[in-house]
């Protein structure tokens, strides 16, 4: 279910399902961005969305969240470097490339994704987190704790002594770049709201630090500042030390944390995605046209609503895995195999939440078809269809716009929940799910280990977080009621 | 109001039957029950007799929708549409693939999936409201602002870790309560405790700052402001007039959902192991018993729609100007 392209570069890039329609909703953002610009109520809704500080924090975290999707769905197959023999000059080499998919945050992220540890580790340890059975320099086999293979490997023979002065000359060189680079964000910022301000750029600076400026700009600055701060922190650290430690088989826990963005990210807007076309048609063909449509929409959201959500999703989910299961053939790579698995999970949690939204949309219809302007153009007598495009379907978007943003923080939890009960994503696909699913034992074990899970809880926290308060902040500057 | 409700319940007759209908598309039409076999017995040792012998085993060697070999009315009985999804009406389950009777094993499991369910839900109410009051009570101010940023810092954590942080917290860290299990009669209140605790705090957030967002809009309305005139206390405007008028969109949310606890709640009953109707539920969906999921769809769904009546019998019993005919 991919779409190879030409290949380029010792890669093959590959296009799977969700990455093309995650970077189409990227687009239609941006399209949307570009006609806010000159439709002024919707510049306005947006501007509104903008002075409030809350809203400026949320959207620096969720376009920091974003960046790490984006950069996690390019994804490519590496050539097999075992194929590259020397070939007679003017031969086409036969290249074979790797049926393992990679993106460019793997690529990135590599020294993270390959220096796997044997088990269990601390953050920021230099030993293994159990005794194992090892052999001493006279032979003898005594019970202790093993170095790691690549965690603090750099520390030499005294490691405790060698790891605090390291730490701190890590932390001090990242405040330093993090600095570095607000300042540069900074100036940059300050200059271009100084153009065209009619004020002194030290005044428009002055104004940015105090946060006298009508955007709230300073929320956002503060905020980039403890995520460049953090990630600076992550540069410096995490190529020497496992940051947030190793799991039991001792993949980095950062790496897994990383990845399991996108997952979140795909599933927490793919969805409102695809239910989307067939949430406006039928709350608008329900509302518009009355009578029977109205009747078999309701009919068919009633009976969606009767199954108690989990339950159905379940249902859908174990058919959907023994369609995959049964057709192998369909999926040249585990990845797409994971990817196809992961779309249709987005389509089933789409089929059993359109509905609330199909329910809005008719309502909201209802109450426009009533209105005069709707009235005077059929009087005109404009047809149904031109109705629809120009008085109904704009002035609805608002409502899916924050349907958009308010499911997306629900959804985001539901995919750890199911992904936990085994009815969410592919076990091998990285998300939080998976994650805690992995680490549901560990707080029982003795001693505890507790770093999977608080990774997980933390990202997922902060994402959901930001989420909603980004929600809430659009709600209010787009919802008429509460003006 | 009889005839009201009679015509409800026959409206609910089409809406099972597409519920039916749904459920058997997806779980016989979708796959064939060869492929479910297939999937049981595993891909390897999955020899044709094999196969027919897990239909015959479990009644799925019957054709889809007619059967010819058959003849007068069994030729519509005698089928899976008939035999799977039509006896569900009559509460006949069938068998699971362990051999037990789901419609027992449901009987038997409700008892605990309510003893967990009820006491949340009524807890949750109560403290959600009374929080809500209170936030109400403070509007515009401090307090105010920082329970809200509290509720939306609540309902962004994961449900998930509020179970696992519970249980590492209070059991195993204070060793206060059993970490899992259950026990009949009245020794089931220590194993109770912890589950209900963390379900009332995990629902916290996200109801608490419904029922705000509910009683602002009451309390911004003209007779709050005559009240006050009147020269009643905050207090006796928020409880008499305020909390009396926020019902009817507190009980469209609240009550649809009372059937439903009958059904438990998935995360909590197999997390402390109780043997209920959720834990039920998780572990067919694991070991794929299509069965007992089948039976459990169609039971929510019926509760569901036995809920919609209870909440358009609660508006006449809350606001008597609503009639229903």
């Amino acid at each position: 279910m991919s779409m190879p392209m030409a290949t380029t570069f010792g890669l093959q890039p590959v296009l799977l399902w969700t990455d093309a329609l995650l970077f189409l909703l990227i687009g239609l953002g941006v399209l949307a961005a570009l006609h806010a610009r000159v439709q002024a109520p919707l510049r306005e809704a947006w501007r509104k969305v903008g002075r409030r500080p809350a809203g400026m924090a949320a959207a620096t975290v969720l376009l920091a969240f974003i960046a790490v999707g984006v950069l996690d769905s390019l994804h490519y197959r590496p050539l097999l470097a075992a194929v590259e023999a020397p070939k007679a000059i003017g031969e086409r080499s036969a290249a074979v490339y790797s049926t393992e998919v990679l993106s460019v945050l793997d690529a990135m992220l590599a020294p993270l994704r390959l220096q796997t540890e044997k088990t269990y580790s601390a953050p920021f340890a230099w030993t293994l987190y159990q005794r194992e059975p090892m052999e001493t320099a006279d032979g003898r086999q005594v019970r202790g704790y093993p170095r790691l293979a690549h965690g603090g490997a750099h520390l030499g023979e005294a490691p405790a002594a060698a790891r605090a002065g390291d730490l701190v000359a890590g932390l001090a060189k990242a405040l330093g770049q993090a600095a570095a680079a607000w300042l540069g964000i900074f100036l940059a910022l300050a200059t271009v709201v100084w153009r065209g301000s009619g004020h002194g750029w030290g005044e428009v600076a002055t104004a940015l630090l105090c946060g006298r400026t009508v955007l709230a700009w300073r929320a956002a600055l503060v905020t980039l500042g403890v995520l460049l701060v953090v990630l600076a922190l992550c540069v410096e650290l995490a190529p020497r030390y496992h940051v947030l430690g190793t799991d039991k088989v001792g993949q980095d826990v950062l790496y897994l944390a990383l990845k399991s963005v996108r997952t979140a990210l795909v599933i927490g807007t793919l969805t409102t995605l695809v239910m989307m076309p067939f949430a406006v048609a039928l709350g608008i063909a329900a509302g518009y046209l009355g009578g029977w449509v109205d009747d078999a929409v309701q009919y068919v959201y009633t009976v969606l609503n009767a199954i108690p959500g989990v339950l159905l999703i379940a249902a859908a989910v174990l058919m959907m895995q023994v369609v995959i299961d049964t057709h192998p053939e369909w999926f040249d790579t585990a990845a797409e195999r994971s990817d196809a698995r992961l779309l249709a999970l987005c389509f089933i949690l789409g089929i059993t939440s359109w509905t609330g939204l199909a329910r809005l949309l008719r309502g909201e219809t209802l109450k426009l078809r009533e209105l005069e302007y709707v009235q005077a153009a059929r009087a005109f007598g404009v047809g149904t269809p031109a109705i629809l495009r120009r008085h109904i379907l704009p002035n609805l978007m608002h409502i899916v716009l924050i349907a958009l943003v308010m499911d997306f923080s629900g959804l985001v939890l539901a995919e750890a929940v199911l992904s936990y009960v085994g009815i969410g994503v592919d076990p091998s696909t990285i998300s939080f799910g998976t994650m805690i699913n992995m680490a549901r034992a560990e707080l029982a074990r003795e001693p505890m280990v507790w770093w999977s899970l608080a990774a997980a809880f933390v990202f997922m926290f902060v994402l959901v977080l930001a989420a909603n308060l980004f929600a809430d902040v659009v709600r209010d500057a787009f919802d008429p009621r509460r003006a | 109001m009889l005839a009201y409700l009679l015509r409800r319940l026959l409206y609910a007759i089409p809406i099972l039957v597409g519920v039916n209908l749904l459920t058997f598309v997806l779980f016989f039409v979708v796959n064939s029950p060869d492929d479910m076999a297939r999937m049981h017995i595993g891909v390897k040792r999955a020899t044709p007799e094999a196969i027919e012998r897990w239909k015959v085993e479990r009644g799925y060697d019957k054709p889809m929708f007619i059967n010819d070999a058959a003849s007068g009315s069994a030729r519509f009985t005698e089928t899976l549409f008939f035999d799977k999804s039509l006896r569900m009406f009559a509460l006949e389950f069938g068998r699971a693939d362990d051999g037990r009777d789901i419609g027992q094993e449901i009987r038997e499991r409700m008892g605990p999936s309510l003893a967990i369910a009820l006491p949340t839900f009524v807890l949750s109410l109560v403290v959600s409201i009374s929080f809500a009051l209170l936030l109400v009570f403070f509007r515009a101010t401090w307090l105010d602002f920082w329970g809200v940023v509290l509720c939306v810092a609540m309902m962004s954590i994961s449900s998930l870790f509020y179970i696992i942080g519970g249980q590492w917290l209070v059991s195993k860290l204070w060793a206060l309560v059993p970490i899992s299990g259950y026990a009949p009669g009245l020794d089931a209140a220590r194993f109770l405790v912890l589950p209900v605790l963390i379900s009332v705090v995990a629902g916290i957030g996200s109801s608490a700052r419904w029922y705000r967002t509910i009683f602002l809009e009451e309390i911004s309305k003209d007779y709050v402001r005559t009240a006050r005139a009147k020269g009643l206390s905050e207090l006796a405007v928020l409880f008499r007039h305020v909390l009396r008028n926020a019902l009817i969109p507190i009980l469209t949310g609240v009550v649809v959902v009372i059937p439903l606890l009958f059904m438990g709640s998935l995360l909590v009953e197999s997390f402390f192991a109780i043997p209920g109707l959720g834990s039920y539920t998780i572990d067919a969906i694991n070991a794929q018993d299509f069965a007992v999921v089948r039976a459990m769809v169609f039971i929510g769904s019926v509760l569901y729609i036995v809920g919609l009546i209870l909440t358009d019998i609660s508006y006449t019993l809350a606001d008597p100007r609503v009639r229903l005919q």
